[in-house]
């Protein structure tokens, strides 16, 4: 038997901070890949301490829904789960690039895959992408003359799209600039969108200033962050002038200094998320059959989807 | 016939491929002379298997049983069989690690733990679940009965339901009915006044809903949705296996801002433990003290279900405490009425106490009225909106 372990930050604060985590728990349990499948949580139950002994499988897979190889995912989650001779540097790791380490987990007597964060994934490029399509409502956003969709493609003839993934910022952990700096540079690879640019909210290129570094009349704004709270809700679209007060809430597209800006919130609520942590729990052995297909086919886009801002307050 | 062929069959299956099948109290035994059949009640020996399969007829239960256990539930050693024997009242098969009070020559495991009372035999548990067997985990009320037989034809599945124990005496048709036990995540989110429950095992759950028809599996998911990691704790405590990390190891395993948590007086811990760990806050029942040698005062509570270390919002409390306590104490001085001096008490009281909804509009005997809080407001604050008192001790 095998399991996999979604491990969350959640909150004693904000009940909507673990809604990501069920929902693309919920999408592999669909799948059938695994024979169980837990969400775990720092500040939710059942917490990161007490999840392994709720498993009967002998070999259970642990994904980090984390944006960045920092403080959570190399002290905090493998101290909880007491694995046996945890080190970062069994990650071998640049900062974006831990895979898994396999070990015991001392409580229990079970072998652990302990897998890199969600958020450093090359997958996660892709739900980056798609939460720019889910947005705009195109599924081939950027793609100026590929678009089936002729409104979309009036809109947005006069220039194509530009993209801007926006992260945390260094603060405690250079990784955390580092996966957003990856992501982008991925994106821009793919000449897709006309340009693509890494912004944050505490440290340069400011994310406050995002009309300056896009030429093109459309922008969409994808924060990396895993669930939305008062970052991606309150704060970034203050910062942005999407709105005066967040309470109000703002329009998709806004227009801000003669951009459109397509403020996407919270990468992590991307139906498409469930597919990284598939592919990372796969990466580190797990036998998942055709669960990957099956996710990708049941999170694509859905056309007509409206993306509501709201705006609840996280700790 | 009584017993379904397909039960008999598979027991018959089950003695000719292992020699024998001894489950709860009945016995069969293929023997050089025969098969040999058992139970608490009757025995037989010499059996053609002709003879067998009549002697079993009227034992239906006990083959039924057998079943259901051993072929349906299986999972021999988990948390998950074991809760579900408790659920029927089943004799749990637990091995301990450690002896137990028991005495050793009866078959009774672990007869001391609170949550487990005299096994009912195979008849017994038959005779009950046939009307449902009732049993209470924290504010969860679970029901195991026997599936309504079809034709006759008795297989011994056994179903689940699962309601507030406010709810046992609803009608079913009153209470939302659900089967998905993923549904239990969001009853467990919000308390009755819609307010969000970051501790699942406040004893604030809702009423008003009803799980229905669960197996044995989607039973112990529920449960597990409702009050996460209860029924491993339990169970591991049932084998004398539990692991509890006492104050001063999770406090200094943490880092980060939680870094402080060992610098929080005992005498801090001890007014936490009251504050939050109690029964009228939890339904966990505290295992963990101050250190392995060194018990906290405050009792530990009743829950049914044991509490192995501070759980995430008292380690997040504590830091505030701690940050708190290294705050020096002064002496203040502040005139007020004896009255006055007991209304603060009061409001404090109904805080702590969770009854400042409770206190009606015009109770102006109650100190902790909102008019009475008004009126004190503003004649002892001042402009600042600080209550005025003079600090003596510099």
């Amino acid at each position: 038997m095998q399991a996999l372990v979604i491990a969350a930050h959640g909150s004693h604060l904000n009940p909507d901070a673990s809604d990501p985590t069920y929902a693309h728990a919920d999408t592999v349990r669909e799948t059938g890949a695994f024979d169980e499948v837990r969400e775990a949580f720092w500040k939710e139950e059942p917490h990161f301490r007490e999840v392994i002994r709720t498993l009967e499988s002998d070999e259970v897979f642990v994904v980090p829904l984390f944006i960045s190889e920092g403080y959570f995912t190399e002290q905090v989650i493998p101290r909880e789960l007491r694995l046996e001779e945890w080190d970062p540097e069994k990650w071998d790791s640049d900062g974006t690039s831990a895979s898994q380490v396999t070990l015991e987990a001392e409580d229990v007597g079970k072998t652990i895959h302990y897998c890199g964060p969600v958020g450093t994934h090359d997958a996660m490029t892709d739900v980056i992408v798609q939460r720019a399509e889910s947005v705009t409502e195109d599924p081939d956003v950027g793609e100026v003359s590929a678009s089936g969709d002729a409104e979309a493609r009036r809109s947005i003839s006069d220039g194509g799209f530009g993209l801007t993934v926006v992260g945390h910022g260094t603060e405690r952990n250079e990784n955390s600039a580092k996966a957003i700096e990856y992501h982008t540079e991925r994106i821009r690879e793919t000449d897709r969108f006309d340009e693509a640019k890494a912004l944050f909210m505490d440290e340069e290129p400011e994310v406050d200033d995002v009309t300056d570094y896009f030429d093109t009349d459309d922008v969409v704004v994808v924060p990396l962050f895993i669930a939305d709270g008062y970052h991606t809700q309150e704060d970034i679209p203050e910062d942005m002038g999407l709105t005066e007060d967040y309470r109000l809430g703002w329009d998709v597209p806004s227009e801000v200094d003669g951009h459109r800006i397509w403020y996407a919130g919270a990468v992590g609520t991307e139906g498409l998320m469930a597919d990284v942590i598939l592919e990372r729990a796969a990466d580190a052995g797990a036998d998942i059959g055709d669960a990957v297909e099956s996710v990708r086919e049941a999170t694509g886009l859905e056309a007509g989807a409206e993306p509501e801002p709201n705006a609840e307050p996280g700790d | 016939m009584t017993a379904t062929p397909a039960s008999v069959e598979a027991l018959l299956e089950a003695v000719d491929d292992d020699g024998a099948v001894a489950f709860d109290g009945f016995r069969v035994e293929r023997a050089a002379d025969g098969y040999a059949l058992e139970t608490p009640d009757e025995e037989w020996t010499g059996l053609a298997a002709d003879d067998l399969a009549d002697a079993l007829e009227p034992l239906s239960d006990y083959v039924t049983n057998w079943r259901y256990w051993q072929r349906s539930v299986s999972g021999e050693g988990t948390a998950r069989r074991a809760f579900l024997r408790w659920c029927e009242r089943a004799p749990l098969e637990v091995e301990t690690d450690r002896k137990t009070t028991a005495d050793e020559t009866t078959d009774e495991p672990v007869a001391t733990h609170p949550s487990i009372d005299a096994p009912l035999s195979v008849p017994e548990r038959y005779d009950a679940l046939r009307d449902g067997l009732d049993r209470e985990w924290g504010q969860l009320c679970l029901t195991a009965r026997l599936v309504d037989d079809a034709d006759d034809d008795p297989v011994g599945e056994r179903v689940y339901d699962l309601w507030h124990v406010d709810d046992a005496d609803s009608d079913l048709a009153d209470l939302e009915v659900y089967d998905d036990p993923r549904d239990a995540r969001e009853i467990a989110t919000y308390d009755e006044d819609g307010r969000y429950r970051p501790l699942k095992t406040a004893p604030t759950l809702p009423s008003g809903w009803a799980f229905t028809g669960l197996s044995g599996g989607e039973l112990v998911e529920t449960v597990e949705f409702f009050y996460p990691a209860t029924v491993a704790n339990w169970h591991r405590e049932l084998q004398g296996t539990l692991d509890v990390d006492h104050w001063t190891e999770t406090a200094e395993r943490q880092t980060g801002i939680y870094d402080v948590l060992d610098e929080l007086p005992r005498e801090g811990v001890e007014w936490m433990a009251e504050a939050c760990c109690v029964d009228s806050q939890c339904l966990r029942r505290r295992e963990w003290e101050f250190d392995e040698d060194d018990e906290l005062d405050v009792d530990g509570g009743d829950g049914p279900f044991p509490c192995r270390e501070p759980c995430s919002l008292v380690v997040a409390a504590a830091r505030k405490w701690t940050i708190l306590e290294s705050e020096q104490e002064r002496t203040y001085e502040l005139e007020l009425t004896a009255s006055e001096y007991n209304q603060l008490a009061a409001l404090i009281d109904a805080v702590a106490e969770g009854r400042t909804d409770e206190i009606r509009e015009a109770d102006v005997n109650d100190g902790a009225n909102r008019y009475r809080a008004r009126y004190l407001r503003a004649k002892r604050f001042d402009e600042e909106g600080n209550l005025e008192a003079r600090r003596v001790d510099d």
